[in-house]
C-alpha cells in the first residue's frame, strides 16, 4: 500500500510496506527462542543421544565422553524385562485411567441440578484436581497401610476380635493379615491407578459441568416433547452436544496417564520388583540412579515413550487442524 | 437442562437427593478427610489403630508448629513461591506477545509454530530431561532457584502460547482493523487495544500455570540436589524419608503443601476453570 502513496517518504518505504510481515516476528522471537532453547531443540537431542552410551561426564578439555553406539541402546530394550514391564503397566494406565472419562460425566451429571449451596458442592469435588500429585500420593500410600492406614482399619474392624487370652491380657486375633496393596506385584499398580484416577476423574468432571451449561436447551425439550429420556436423551441428544468436552477430556486423560510419575515416584517407587515400573520413571531411574549416571539408554527409553506420545499428539494435532479450517 | 431438574420432581426426590449430597462429597473426599484428621492426632492414637474414631487429643496446632520446627518446611515453601512467581511473569507475558502474533497476523507460518508449541506442551518431560540437565550443568544453574524457573517458564509458554492465541483469536477483528486504517502503530494496536481485553485470559493463566508448577515434582528432582533450593513437593517427600512412621507429622506437611494452589483456586474460581477448559469449552 506504501507504494502507491506517494507522499511517503522513501526511507520507511521498506519498512511500512512489510509492516505486516515483520511485526508478528518482534512478537514472536522471544517466546520462540526461549522455547526453542528449552524444548524443541532438546528433544533432537536427547533422539541424537539415545544412539550413544554416555555416563553425563566430561573429560579435562570439555569434550564429552559419550561413544556412538548406533541402535544398540534400542536392541537391550529389546531383550530388557523391565522395559517390557514398563510398557505393559502403561497400556494398563492408559486403559484404566480412561474411566476417568465417563465417570466423570456422571458426577457432573449428578451435580448438574440448581438446589442451594450447589455452588459449594462442584467446587468441593473439584478440589482433589488441585492438590500435587505428590499429596495425592502420600495420601494413598497411608490409606492403603495395613497397620496405620484407613485399609487395614477397615480390614480390623471386619474380620478381628477382640478377645481375651491365656494370659488374661486383651489382644486382637484376625483372620489372617491385612491387604498389604502396595507391596502386592500383582495389585500395587492398580491400587497406584485407582489413586491416579481420583483427580482426574474431578478434571473430567469440571470440564463436564462447562460443557453442560452450554447444552442447546431447546433440543432437550424437543426431544422430550418426542419422548426421548433418560440414556437414550443422554447418548442421542446429550453427549453429542459435549463433544468438545469429550474431545479435551480425553486429551487431558491419555496424556495425564502417559505421564504418569509423581505418584509412582511417591507410592512404590517403582517396586515391588519392578512390578509397578512406567516407561517415565524407568527412564528417570535408568538415566540418573544411584549405581552412576546412563543418559544413552535412558534417552533410548525416553524416545520410545515419545514416539508412544506422537501417536496421540499426531491426532490431537490432526483434529485441531480440522477444526481451524472449519472454523473460520 | 439436562438431567431433569429436580425441583420438578417430585418432594420425596428432591429431599432424597439433597440428602444424598453431603453424603457423596463425604465419601468422595473421604481420603483427604482421613488425613486431616490423622494430622491433628497424637501418635499415640495412630500407633493403636485409632483411624477412624474421635482424637483422644486434639494436637492442630501442635503438629503444624512440629512440621515447622523440626524440619525446612519453611526453606521449601518460600523456594517454592521463589520458583513459581518468576514462571508466571515470564511465560504469561511472552504467551501474551506470542499469542497476539499467531492470531492476528494471517501467514503462512502461523499455523505450523502454532502446532509447534501445542505440540511441545504435550510431549513427555523425559524426552527432555537429559538434555536440559546437561545444559544446566553447563551454565551453572543446576541447583538454583533460576534454573528451575526459567526452565517452568520456557515450557509453560507452550500452553499460555496456545491458550492465548486462541483468546485472542475470538477477539473481535474489526477492532484491530479500523485501528490499523487509523494508522495506529503495531505494537500500540497490541498494547492499547489488545492487551485491555486478554485480562481474564491473563488472569486464567496465571493461576493454572502457578498451581501446575507449584505442584511440580519431577523436574524438582531432575534440576536440584540441595535442601537450600527445593520447592515444597520435593521437600514433601524428603520429610516423608525424615518422619518415617510419623504419619501426623507427614500429613500435617503434605495439607501445608496444598494449601497455596487450594487457596489461589478457591479465591479464582472462575478464572481457573476457564483456563482448565482450554478455553475450548466456551
Amino acid at each position: 500500500m506504501a507504494t502507491t502513496d506517494a507522499n511517503a517518504p522513501t526511507k520507511a518505504s521498506w519498512i511500512q510496506k512489510n509492516k505486516l510481515s515483520i511485526a508478528p516476528w518482534f512478537f514472536l522471537i522471544p517466546a520462540l527462542c526461549f522455547f526453542a532453547v528449552y524444548v524443541v531443540i532438546p528433544i533432537f537431542e536427547s533422539l541424537y543421544l539415545s544412539l550413544f552410551e554416555w555416563n553425563g561426564l566430561y573429560r579435562a578439555d570439555g569434550t564429552s565422553t559419550a561413544e556412538f553406539v548406533g541402535f544398540e541402546n534400542y536392541q537391550k530394550l529389546w531383550t530388557d524385562p523391565k522395559f517390557w514391564v514398563s510398557l505393559k503397566n502403561n497400556v494398563l494406565w492408559l486403559f484404566l485411567f480412561m474411566l476417568a472419562v465417563p465417570v466423570g460425566l456422571f458426577i457432573a451429571l449428578f451435580l448438574n441440578q440448581t438446589v442451594p449451596g450447589m455452588r459449594f458442592y462442584k467446587s468441593m469435588f473439584f478440589f482433589p484436581f488441585v492438590i500435587s500429585q505428590v499429596v495425592v500420593g502420600l495420601i494413598f500410600g497411608w490409606f492403603y497401610n495395613p497397620d496405620f492406614g484407613v485399609v487395614g482399619s477397615i480390614y480390623k474392624a471386619l474380620y478381628c476380635e477382640e478377645v481375651t487370652n491365656l494370659l488374661g491380657n486383651l489382644t486382637t486375633r484376625c483372620d489372617g493379615s491385612p491387604p498389604d496393596i502396595l507391596s502386592s506385584a500383582e495389585y500395587a499398580t492398580y491400587g497406584i491407578i485407582a489413586a491416579g484416577l481420583w483427580p482426574q476423574i474431578a478434571y473430567c468432571m469440571i470440564l463436564y459441568l462447562t460443557g453442560l451449561n452450554n447444552v442447546a436447551v431447546d433440543q432437550i425439550e424437543a426431544a422430550r416433547l418426542d419422548g426421548a429420556k433418560g440414556w437414550k436423551m443422554l447418548w442421542y441428544v446429550v453427549v453429542p452436544q459435549l463433544k468438545p468436552a469429550t474431545f479435551i477430556a480425553v486429551v487431558v486423560t491419555v496424556i495425564g496417564a502417559l505421564r504418569s510419575f509423581d505418584m509412582i515416584a511417591i507410592m512404590t517407587q517403582g517396586g515391588p520388583f519392578g512390578s509397578t515400573n512406567v516407561l517415565s520413571y524407568y527412564m528417570f531411574e535408568t538415566a540418573i540412579s544411584e549405581y552412576g549416571e546412563r543418559y544413552g539408554y535412558g534417552s533410548a527409553i525416553a524416545t520410545v515413550l515419545f514416539a508412544i506420545m506422537l501417536v496421540f499428539i499426531s491426532y490431537f494435532l490432526y483434529r485441531m487442524y480440522q477444526d481451524e479450517k472449519g472454523g473460520r | 437442562m439436562f438431567p431433569r431438574p429436580i425441583a420438578k420432581a417430585s418432594p420425596a426426590a428432591r429431599i432424597g437427593y439433597q440428602a444424598f449430597l453431603p453424603v457423596a462429597l463425604f465419601l468422595w473426599l473421604l481420603p483427604l478427610l482421613a488425613i486431616f484428621m490423622t494430622s491433628i492426632r497424637t501418635s499415640k492414637d495412630i500407633n493403636s489403630g485409632n483411624v477412624f474414631g474421635w482424637p483422644s487429643e486434639f494436637k492442630l496446632l501442635e503438629n503444624y508448629t512440629a512440621v515447622f520446627t523440626q524440619s525446612d518446611a519453611a526453606q521449601y515453601l518460600w523456594n517454592s513461591v521463589l520458583i513459581t512467581v518468576p514462571t508466571v511473569l515470564i511465560s504469561v507475558t511472552l504467551a501474551c506477545l506470542a499469542g497476539y502474533a499467531l492470531a492476528i497476523y494471517k501467514t503462512r507460518w502461523a499455523l505450523p509454530m502454532f502446532f509447534m508449541f501445542v505440540a511441545g506442551n504435550f510431549i513427555p518431560f523425559q524426552i527432555l530431561m537429559v538434555p536440559v540437565r546437561d545444559m544446566s550443568v553447563q551454565t551453572g544453574l543446576y541447583d538454583t532457584i533460576a534454573g528451575q524457573y526459567l526452565f517452568h517458564a520456557a515450557f509453560q509458554t507452550g500452553f499460555c502460547t496456545l491458550f492465548m492465541r486462541n483468546f485472542i483469536k475470538a477477539l473481535p477483528f474489526d477492532l484491530i482493523e479500523s485501528a490499523r486504517i487509523e494508522g495506529v502503530a503495531e505494537w500500540r494496536i497490541f498494547w492499547y487495544v489488545v492487551l485491555p481485553l486478554v485480562r481474564p485470559a491473563v488472569a486464567a493463566l496465571a493461576v493454572l500455570i502457578f498451581t501446575f508448577v507449584w505442584n511440580d515434582f519431577f523436574w524438582a528432582n531432575v534440576l536440584t540436589q540441595g535442601e537450600q533450593v527445593k520447592p515444597i513437593t520435593a521437600g514433601v517427600r524428603a520429610l516423608n524419608g525424615q518422619f518415617v512412621n510419623n504419619w501426623h507429622l507427614v500429613s500435617a506437611a503434605s495439607l501445608l503443601a496444598a494449601v497455596p494452589p487450594v487457596a489461589m483456586f478457591f479465591l479464582m474460581q472462575r478464572h481457573f476453570i476457564a483456563g482448565l477448559t482450554l478455553g475450548a469449552v466456551k
